[in-house]
């Protein structure tokens, strides 16, 4: 019984409860908001050390014995997206205590927060494909709500295109666990693992591809991702860093997932298939982005291209590339937070996210600036910085697996994507102000408007950013790690099942 | 009755998926409500039906003895009913919502968050 499997699960739950009960009280509600999301990171970190050092934690919730009961499992992946997860957490609910409007904290904007922090840990620490589900929901019904807060007719309207998706989606997935239990007799992930084997490989497969596809459009690939840019834009700042640094990788997650514990039968066509879709959602996403004039379009679109980047290290499916793919994870969720959240800065100083009527920053704010540029060179794959390691090491996978033309793309797709940050650059920052005859002089190095508490959360992201660039030995060893855990699935399925087989 | 079922839950997806692909907002709506029902009698059915064979325990025995209906089926669809009427519920109040600010159910005019 470990109890720092169920904390990630349960200290979210509780925050919430906090933060409803106290929805008259400012303060108070604010406080227990911080002390939540601080205590689940600590947590967090705790269950990474733990999972390091003595290996795959388990608790069979309720005692009942492995396949029968619900399991909650935390390998090193696990344990690394939960970390991630209470991470952005706290840099929003910081954030958010300067943007958040009275309106939106009366409809339970902080509580919904710790609700989706909940839904999103409860997802990676499951080992149980229905529970997998339940998590799903609980996520998305928290998003749908944050999603709408406002009311006004473009939230509406996104809204509504992102919640047909995602029932759509949840009803695909339902089939396919419905499917799943009819034809193994069991939903434990670990249970699926042995069970599938026997079954004839035309049938996995098919189960396999209907897996994809639910979860292809919870983490927006291709061809299903246009409800990413038509809805996730309409948010506010905050939140859209939460959902761009989140809610898609839990799709990928529970991708990488099924597809490296039991879809494996047939990797010739399924993984092959992933590595297709992989290239055309980055081309895809990429070329949108270029497309666009409107901040946060371009970075919506911007999260499909770095969708595709997480697929081709599934795709490619050998330890290199999953630790790559693992890597890349950790840099994506920090750098299209960061920069989501500067656009937040930038809506605050200027009332606006129109490239064009934007400029003149650079020179105003030159600290502002630097906090963009860490992030988006980052994820242009500039070296030294953490974008360049992860994609050089899907490259080096991808050319030790001879599959030239994927690396082509990535490359492609690199390049365009720095085109697109440097169009925000200059749009935003190097050019001259619109409407101002005479160059502004410096006013401060960073915006006081913009509060402490905003500033505060990007700065610490594009540290960690550069840190982990700079320093990324161990952060390469450990996903390394991770991804080797990952091929040999059976030191997981031994613990969860703990020789009841 | 496995081959009833399963006409029913074929019908309910293409009628759900015919629904789906109108153009009016609550005709889809009530295209995923007809997917979710067929999701659920999908999964009661992966169950095998097995009736008036509860899966109790006899006296003195560790596990049902002979052919018993499976309840793991009925419980999973129990937690999906419920789920899938709130998301639902949740959809119908949001369709309202928009038709009042938008003044339109056509989903051709819904593009205004599109480029």
């Amino acid at each position: 019984m470990n109890i720092f499997v169920l904390l990630p699960i349960l200290i979210p739950l509780i925050t919430t409860i906090g933060v409803l009960l106290a929805r008259q009280r400012p303060r108070l509600r604010r406080n227990l908001s911080l002390g939540g999301a601080g205590l689940l990171l600590i947590v967090a970190i705790e269950l990474l050390v733990l999972v390091w050092r003595d290996g795959i934690q388990v608790i069979q919730v309720g005692e009942w014995a492995a396949p029968f009961g619900i399991t909650l499992v935390a390998d090193l992946f696990s344990a690394m997206m939960v970390l991630l997860a209470a991470v952005m957490g706290l840099g929003v609910i910081i954030y958010s205590q300067a943007t958040a409007e009275q309106r939106a904290e009366h409809f339970g904007y902080s509580a919904l927060l710790h609700f989706i922090l909940m839904g999103v840990n409860g997802a990676f620490l499951t080992g149980d494909m229905f529970n997998l589900y339940v998590w799903f929901e609980l996520l998305l019904i928290a998003s749908f709500v944050l999603l709408v807060l406002g009311g006004r007719r473009d939230q509406l309207e996104g809204t509504f295109k992102y919640v047909a998706i995602n029932l759509f989606g949840s009803i695909l997935f339902l089939v396919a666990v419905g499917i799943l239990y009819g034809v193994a007799g069991t939903l434990n992930m670990a249970d699926l693992a042995d069970q599938l084997n026997s079954l004839p490989s035309g049938l996995v497969t098919t189960l396999a591809m209907l897996f994809l596809v639910a979860f292809g459009i919870k983490a927006g690939a291709f061809p299903l991702f246009f409800w990413l840019p038509a809805s996730y834009h309409t948010a506010p700042a905050a939140l859209l860093a939460l959902f761009a640094g989140l809610m898609t990788k839990v799709g990928v997650y529970a991708l990488v997932r099924v597809f490296t514990l039991f879809f494996t039968q047939d990797t010739g066509y399924t993984h092959t298939l992933i590595l297709i879709i992989a290239g055309f959602t980055m081309v895809t996403g990429v070329l949108g982005a270029v497309a666009q004039t409107e901040f946060r379009k371009l970075l919506s679109f911007h999260i499909i291209s770095q969708i595709g980047y997480l697929l081709m290290g599934l795709g490619l499916f050998s330890t290199a590339a999953l630790g790559g793919a693992v890597y890349f994870m950790v840099h994506v969720i920090l750098a299209k937070s960061a920069l989501f959240l500067v656009g937040g800065i930038i809506y605050k100083l200027r009332g606006t996210y129109n490239l064009k009527q934007l400029g003149g920053l650079s020179i105003l704010y030159p600290g502002l600036a630097l906090l963009f540029l860490i992030p988006a060179l980052s994820l242009a794959g500039i070296p030294p910085l953490s974008g360049f390691w992860a994609k050089f090491a899907l490259v080096q996978a991808g050319l030790a697996a001879e599959q030239y033309v994927i690396v082509a793309v990535s490359l492609g797709v690199s390049l365009l994507t720095l085109f697109s940050m440097t169009k925000i650059w200059a749009e935003v920052f190097w050019k001259d102000q619109p409407g101002k005859e005479t160059p502004v002089q410096a006013v401060s190095f960073i915006p006081h408007q913009a509060g402490v508490s905003m500033l505060v959360p990007v700065g610490v992201l594009a540290a960690i950013l550069v840190v982990i660039g700079l320093l990324a030995e161990p952060l390469v060893n450990l996903s390394l790690l991770v991804a080797g855990q990952l091929l040999n699935p059976a030191d997981y399925i031994e613990t969860v099942l703990g020789g009841v087989l | 009755m496995e081959i009833v079922l399963a006409l029913v839950i074929g019908g309910l997806f293409a009628g759900g998926v015919y629904m789906l692909l109108r153009r009016n907002l609550v005709k889809l709506l009530v295209g995923l409500i007809l997917l979710g029902h067929g999701a659920n009698l999908l999964i009661f059915l992966m169950g095998r039906l097995i009736p008036g064979r509860p899966p109790l325990v006899p006296v003195n025995a560790t596990q049902p003895v002979g052919l018993f209906a499976d309840p793991l089926p009925q419980a999973l669809v129990l937690t999906a009913i419920v789920i899938g009427f709130g998301l639902q519920a949740f959809a119908l109040v949001l369709a309202r919502r928009l038709y009042q600010s938008a003044h339109t159910d056509d989903l051709d005019q819904l593009r205004t968050t599109e480029t």
